[in-house]
């Protein structure tokens, strides 16, 4: 019986065979099941709150990848999401509403952006690669700032979503959450591809010793580099989907705390796990939109709770049910 | 209304509130010095003169943000984002101190210690787990404590902000040169910052505590085997820490609006500060928060003219103000590429 698992575990993609199938399974069965909640309980504000959970732990996936596998820790995360989503906004002004130019775009901005501040701040460590991938967020915040054609500070409100000609249509809010939640699983499963191969196996050796892996031969900054880009590319993406749900754009989606947010989610629900960022994304946004319901000063058991989160809770959320199961 | 940090996941729509704090910091120039004077260079020159003095006041601020910052970071080896609470703190504790007591400089007075006995709590309380983890866990623990407290404050003190007001005397210009007349306040806050530099100066270098903090920075497991209480230590130096920065909220206070979120954008100038000084230096920390200040103040009064004389006017409306912003993100991302560690790595501090 263990042999046979473990033989499955090799051969199928990684999240299926996670000692935790059931969270993983229940968190996915509800992420299913809320429009059909959203159509039964006549509650269309679920969907819209599902939707953005979906689109952030897209973005939390994406950081997930170079920080949780990777060891780089980004603190401008939120940049990419501002630049998909600016991609967005910038080309609907112009007139070009297509989804098939604004993606790609979003995608590629994102990707190209990622590669200037990768090929930079890859040549330092620790605590200052954390602080200069925030600085390169600042700069991309003020730039938005400072474009006054698309709103400047107070942002630019997105007259329709994208259009697809007629393959798909972004108006119908149960269709759009569907196709998000497909690219949210489709983001896990690249990722897991990617962590699995030998260039996921490349850039986890770098993070737990990066001049063993030099030694060996492995030319460490090209593959983080690669990851780097990935990971901003998926998050660019997520910035264009959450541009289409919001139809609003503001140099805030680019504000540090939000590139904070984003590094909470991926911790809460487990660094390094394929299905963590999910779990803590929902987890953090859900008791967000409760506590916020229940009392008007959410932060003072929010706060704590991360607290808590940080001194206790090593792996996360999903970390605990890992140690729980057999 | 939502806090900046507190509300911020749950409402990407924009709301007026949260636009509030994100702006970044305003620094009022006054164009005096272009209207004193004779000749249109010395009316120039007599500008640059003020803001240069403006951009040393911001960098003393800096300073004493970063000081502390860079303190904990040397010794307790912690990257603590809540530093801007205390700051914040520092200001909210001054507003009220000084309408209670009618008086400014014992506002002040009371302020500094109540931070630093709320810094050396929260240590006790709340820092302490975290010494010895992954930074990545100093980071969610203390943008938990940036909630908290931007909760906690507008649960006191309302959502609203407060005003802190200068004793009449202080609302003078006084003469520097002939021809530049410069706000008293800001000329008080550039020689007090001093003083406290200098006098953090020889407590580091001279004094029995200052040795053990140091000692305590280059190798903590000896120090504690000598028969130091490092556990005390750590809390003394972070209440310290506290101190510095609810000095530099009580300065700024009467500049700037004491409201919340005040403390989320001078954090992330001071951490700039502190990583292009390098981290764990208080050298380095005086030197980069004096570049920083200089090249913001400068870069905000100075480029917008200077690319209206190089670019049509629309171009440099939209640029000026995302450069002169962007000025000290790009010497800092300058800076890293070229020396990774800072302009003075902590080995040489």
């Amino acid at each position: 019986m263990k042999a046979a698992l473990a033989f499955l575990h090799k051969q199928a993609p990684g999240f299926l065979f996670e000692p935790n199938t059931g969270l993983i399974a229940a968190v996915l069965a509800l992420l299913a099941l809320v429009p059909l909640y959203a159509a039964v309980a006549g509650d269309p504000f679920a969907l819209t709150l599902f939707t953005r959970i979906v689109i952030m732990a897209l973005a939390a996936v994406s950081l997930n990848l170079i920080m949780g596998y990777g060891g780089m820790v980004s603190f401008g995360h939120a940049a990419y999401l501002g630049i998909g989503g600016y991609a967005v906004g910038i080309l609907w002004k112009e007139g070009l509403g297509s989804g098939f130019l604004q993606w790609p775009v979003a995608i590629g901005a994102s990707a190209l952006f990622a590669l200037v501040v990768g090929a930079l701040s890859l040549r330092t460590r620790g605590v200052y690669f954390i602080m200069i991938t925030l600085a390169f967020a600042q700069m991309v915040y003020y730039v938005a700032q400072g474009l006054d054609r698309y709103g400047g500070d107070d942002g630019l409100t997105i007259g329709n979503r994208s259009t697809f000609h007629g393959l798909v249509n972004l108006n119908d809010n149960t269709l759009f959450y569907y196709l998000c939640l497909v690219l949210l699983l489709a983001s896990v499963y690249l990722v897991s591809r990617l962590v699995n191969s030998r260039f996921g196996l490349a850039i986890q050796g770098a993070r737990s010793n990066e001049r063993r892996m030099r030694a060996v031969g492995f030319p460490t900054f090209r593959y983080k580099l690669v990851s780097f880009v990935i990971a901003g590319a998926l998050c660019g993406l997520a910035g264009a989907l959450l541009a289409n749900q919001t139809n609003f754009i503001s140099p805030a989606l680019m504000f540090w705390t939000r590139s904070g947010d984003l590094m909470v989610m991926v911790i809460l629900g487990g660094l390094g796990s394929l299905f963590g960022p999910v779990i803590g994304t929902v987890t953090y946004l859900l008791l967000e939109e409760a506590l916020s319901r229940v009392t008007e000063y959410s932060g003072l058991i929010i706060g704590p709770a991360l607290l808590l989160v940080a001194i206790y809770l090593r792996g996360g959320i999903e970390g605990v049910f890992r140690k729980a199961a057999p | 209304m939502r806090a900046g940090v507190g509300g911020s996941t749950s409402d990407i729509l924009p709301q007026q509130t949260d636009e509030q704090f994100l702006r970044p910091i305003p620094y009022p120039s006054p164009p005096r010095a272009l209207r004193a004077g004779g000749g249109k260079s010395s009316a120039v020159m007599l500008y640059f003169i003020e803001q240069s003095l403006n951009g040393v006041q911001l960098g003393m601020l800096l300073f004493l943000l970063a000081a502390g910052l860079t303190l904990i970071f040397g010794i307790m080896d912690l990257v603590n984002l809540a530093h801007g609470s205390l700051y914040m703190l520092g200001a909210y504790f001054a507003a009220t101190f000084a309408a209670a007591t009618g008086s400014f400089v014992l506002g002040a007075a009371l302020a500094l210690i109540a931070t630093a006995v709320s810094g050396m709590a929260l240590e006790v309380i709340a820092i302490r787990p975290l010494y010895g983890r992954p930074h990545l866990d100093h980071v969610l623990g203390t943008f938990g404590l940036i909630l908290f407290f931007n909760e906690l404050v507008r649960l006191v003190w309302g959502p609203a902000g407060m005003t802190l007001s200068l004793p009449s005397e202080m609302l003078t210009a006084v003469q520097i040169i002939p021809g530049v007349y410069y706000p008293l306040y800001r000329l008080v806050i550039i020689l007090v910052t001093l003083a406290v530099a200098a006098l953090l100066y020889i407590l580091v270098m001279h004094t029995r505590l200052g040795m053990l903090i140091r000692a305590g920075a280059s190798n903590r497991e000896m120090v504690g085997a000598l028969g130091v209480n490092i556990k005390l230590l750590y809390t003394l130096v972070f209440g310290l820490g506290a101190a510095l920065a609810a000095f530099a909220g009580v300065m700024q206070a009467p500049i700037l609006a004491v409201q919340i979120g005040m403390g989320e954008n001078i954090l992330i100038l001071a951490l700039v500060v502190i990583v292009i000084g390098g981290i764990g230096s208080i050298r380095g920390a005086f030197v980069a928060a004096l570049i920083v200040g200089l090249i913001d103040t400068l870069g905000r009064a100075f480029l917008p003219p200077l690319l209206h004389a190089v670019l049509s006017t629309t171009a440099a409306l939209t640029l000026a103000p995302a450069l002169s912003s962007m000025s000290i993100y790009m010497l800092m991302a300058a800076i890293l590429v070229v020396r990774p560690e800072g302009l003075f790595p902590a080995a040489s501090r």
